[in-house]
């Protein structure tokens, strides 16, 4: 077998087991939470005669492992059952509720990405000089500002004060594409400046490193600009580590946005998930958690498979 | 000038000017935005209710977990959702009175054991059936069986037997009780067909809106329900009631108009948002407090004396003061205020007295080692600031109080009701039988001071069977004491309710019977 073949498979294999070790985990971090479903749904106006019978009709009185199991095959048949909480089809709402965190990671990532690569290949450049200093310096501090005060800071000044944007990121279907755009138009920025120091200095480090080998000063050698060395015979050595942290920063878009969900009030994954956790809705936290831990491992494997397929060794076995 | 503004508010009144062209009006003559809002919001006031528009609420108090079940409500959003499709079959007043809804009259017999309410005629539900007397039996059964897991069964306990008969349901009860109407104006018993059996959270009642969209923590859209039987109610064409937890975020929605009424403002931010010139701060004293319980049957707070001692040993000024900054009213260790009917405000008020609360605990015996109690900001908002006051305060008094500050998160079950001293709070009852039924019964299921005096559980039934106001007011009194001088509540602070709204939004009510006008805003409530 062609050992790239060999790697991607026993990659994607490796992702399976995960995938089933991280359900498992999911699944004893639900049990070992305090108070149970019934007693979260009914809340301090819980009287033992209706926990007993919600907790009943919700089959609670059935074994973990069974309750487990039971999910996990429906679950493989594409079935995710209904919430204990309110009966709604989780498939469904899930559906709605991933495809619009889907939706803001997509336009955080098209901003991001780009810029921060764009303005690690300029630190580069500019290495040790003032543009370099000042990227470092201004992501740098965007990175180091907890990511709900940059949030409340700009629905003050440009929601509250200039009126440019709404404060609530609420979309829904009956919205277009622009009025959409506008309404997810903060929480973007917020994201935008959370990731972006992470992939830049990614970036600078990795291109920096690249070019103290002895073929770039070969290149320079030969006389090409400084830009040229670098786009052309640094970037493309320096690829397996920047994907690497723009596919970790991917998902932290996806995964990890709970913060900014709350600030601005947008209906993703995030909000869905802490809803139900704190109601002790199982099917749901497992549910999300599966999607979650999907989104890491998948991700994760792009890297390792660009990795591997950037990797002119293994392309080009003896 | 003065012709001028009064020919403006004239045409406001009228209908004929609205707030932008007003403002713009009103700011060439020189006036101040802030004197002009309230200029306009006085004019359009008097010109009576406006039909249309969407009136929007940002709640606190929703999830994705969220049903439109009527029996599992238990927060903010899914209460204020209630109100939108549902009616019950009287509603309490603002003042505290009943007032008929489904039931067009109610009447009790001599003895106020059996109830009859008569049920109007001509209310329908969204699905074009009229409301008949089976479908309010059929609701309250499906409150009270055996397999209910409804918030309302606690209350529907004293009930003997229910019977229809033509218009009447009739309500027969195991002991008298002259405050049934009151306990049948409770969220949870909202009128449905047939009671709600076959699909409870399907949204349909005979309220003034009907389900437009249901995202559960998102957003929950109501239009207005052209065949509702009181023309007086339900002004606006579109009720949208829009989920935000946070309450920052909430303020800013407020702010920068994207909804117009924000509920659950706190009171370190309620001064400030008085002073913008397009928001109104609405509070209103209600029965609801801020507590710190002990149980009366487990050591050491079995002891009344040192009961006594940490009542005497609680600054109830600096409370309100610092915690709810004015927004609110001081407690007297018991659950009652002057928001009740009924309520006998002679009685002495228990001031903050280190050397009695030291001289209580030295009689207590207590062996000196450190009182913990537990506490988490869910019990109520600014609950830690309290608890560390009260440490504060006891410790000058000579009492070691110790904070055990518990994760938010399983609070109401690992650690309220469960542990013997903790802060909490209680949304408070309509009446005062109502409340001591619901938490110092004996045998109440949310006994959470472990309150059990048989003397007590005499006077309550005596109380709730007795007609006569004065003779009622008495037995109150007397019970309220009892639970002031030998309970296991530590009552500092009865907090207002605070919302705040734009000043677009007219026909706003003082309700200290509930939250956010006891859930009626989109009712009596109009955009300007």
């Amino acid at each position: 077998m062609h050992p790239v073949v060999k790697l991607v498979s026993q990659r994607l294999a490796l992702g399976l087991i995960l995938l089933i070790a991280a359900s498992v985990l999911i699944f004893v971090g639900t049990l070992i939470l305090p108070g149970d479903v019934a007693q979260s749904i009914l809340g301090q106006s819980a009287t033992p005669e209706a926990l007993a019978n919600l907790r009943e009709e919700l089959g609670l009185n059935e074994p973990a492992v069974l309750r487990y199991f039971d999910w996990l095959f429906g679950a493989l048949q594409g079935d995710l059952g209904t919430a204990l909480t309110n009966g709604q089809d989780i498939a469904t709402s899930i559906g709605r509720r991933l495809g619009n965190t889907l939706f803001l990671a997509f336009w955080a990532a098209v901003i991001s990405v780009p810029l921060a690569i764009f303005l690690g290949l300029l630190a580069v450049r500019y290495r040790d000089r003032w543009p370099d200093k000042l990227i470092s310096a201004v992501t740098l501090a965007s990175i180091s500002i907890p990511e709900f005060l940059i949030g409340y800071l700009l629905i003050y000044f440009v929601a509250v004060q200039l009126g440019w944007f709404s404060s609530v990121a609420m979309i829904n279907d009956s919205m277009s594409l622009l009025e959409k755009l506008n309404a997810i138009a903060l929480p973007v920025a917020v994201l935008t400046l959370v990731v972006l120091a992470h992939m830049m200095r990614m970036t600078r480090a990795a291109i920096l490193n690249v070019m103290q080998s002895a073929y770039i000063e070969t290149a320079e050698l030969k006389g090409l600009s400084t830009f040229k060395v670098i786009a052309r015979h640094a970037f493309p050595n320096a690829i397996a580590p920047i994907v690497n942290v723009v596919m970790l920063n991917l998902a932290y878009l996806v995964v990890g946005v709970v913060v900014i969900e709350v600030v601005f009030v947008y209906p993703g994954m995030g909000q869905y998930l802490v809803d139900h956790v704190s109601k002790r809705d199982v099917p749901v936290v497992q549910a999300c958690g599966l999607i979650f831990a999907a989104v890491y491992i998948v991700l994760n494997m792009i890297a390792d498979i660009v990795a591997i397929l950037s990797n002119p060794r293994l392309r080009h076995p003896k | 000038m003065k012709d001028q503004l009064d020919f403006m508010t004239q045409s406001v009144t009228s209908g004929k000017m609205t707030r932008r062209e007003f403002m713009g009006k009103t700011a060439a003559l020189g006036i101040s935005a802030a004197v002009a809002g309230s200029m306009f919001a006085r004019a359009a006031e008097a010109a009576g209710p406006v039909k249309g528009g969407t009136l929007k609420l940002g709640s606190i108090g929703g999830g994705s977990t969220d049903s439109l079940d009527p029996a599992v409500a238990a927060s903010q959003v899914p209460y204020h959702n209630l109100y939108q499709f549902g009616e019950t079959l009287v509603n309490v007043t603002p003042k505290g009175g009943i007032e008929n809804r489904v039931a067009e009259s109610v009447e009790a017999s001599a003895d106020a054991k059996t109830w009859t309410f008569k049920i109007r005629k001509g209310v329908e539900f969204h699905n074009g059936k009229s409301v008949t007397a089976e479908d309010v039996m059929r609701t309250m059964e499906r409150h009270s069986n055996d397999d209910s897991q409804s918030g309302a069964l606690g209350i529907m306990r004293g009930i003997e037997s229910m019977k229809t008969d033509g218009d009447n349901f009739i309500v027969e009860l195991t002991t008298p009780n002259a405050d049934l109407p009151y306990l049948m104006a409770d969220y949870h018993l909202m009128i449905q067909p047939d009671g709600g059996f076959d699909n409870p959270a399907a949204g349909i009642g005979s309220g003034a809106y009907m389900l437009e969209a249901d995202e559960p923590g998102v957003r929950h859209m109501w239009k207005k329900n052209p065949n509702y039987w009181d023309d007086t109610r339900g002004h606006v064409d579109e009720v949208e009631i829009v989920v935000i937890n946070d309450a920052t975020a909430r303020m800013a929605a407020l702010q920068s108009g994207q909804v117009h009424i924000a509920n659950r403002v706190e009171p370190k931010v309620a001064g400030l948002l008085d002073r913008a010139p397009n928001l109104t701060v609405r509070n209103a004293a209600g029965p609801g407090h801020y507590v710190f319980i002990m149980h009366c049957d487990t050591a050491p707070f079995d002891n009344n004396e040192l009961r006594l001692a940490l009542k005497y040993a609680i600054n109830r000024e600096e409370m309100v003061d610092k915690v709810l900054r004015g927004y609110g009213s001081v407690g007297n260790d018991m659950p009652v205020n002057a928001a009740y009917p009924l309520f006998d405000d002679s009685i002495p008020q228990r001031p903050f007295d280190p050397a009695k609360a030291a001289e209580h605990y030295k009689k207590s015996g207590h062996d000196g080692s450190p009182i913990t109690l537990r506490v988490s900001d869910v019990a109520f908002p600014g609950a830690l600031d309290a608890a560390q006051l009260f440490q504060q305060s006891a410790n000058a008094a000579g009492i070691p109080l110790e904070l055990k500050r518990e994760p938010g998160d399983g609070y109401w079950s690992e650690v309220w009701n469960a542990q013997p001293f903790c802060a909490s709070y209680w949304g408070g009852r309509p009446v005062q039988d109502q409340m001591y039924s619901t938490a110092y019964l004996s045998t109440a299921d949310w006994n959470d001071t472990r309150f059990k005096r048989e003397d007590f559980d005499k006077l309550l039934f005596a109380a709730r069977g007795e007609l006569d106001e004065a003779k009622r007011k008495a037995l109150y009194s007397q019970m309220g004491m009892m639970v002031r001088d030998e309970g296991g509540l530590i009552c500092p602070m009865f907090n207002d309710f605070i919302e705040a709204t734009s000043s677009k939004v007219q026909g706003w009510v003082v309700d200290s019977t509930g939250d956010t006008m006891a859930g009626k805003w989109s009712h009596k409530c109009w955009l300007a």
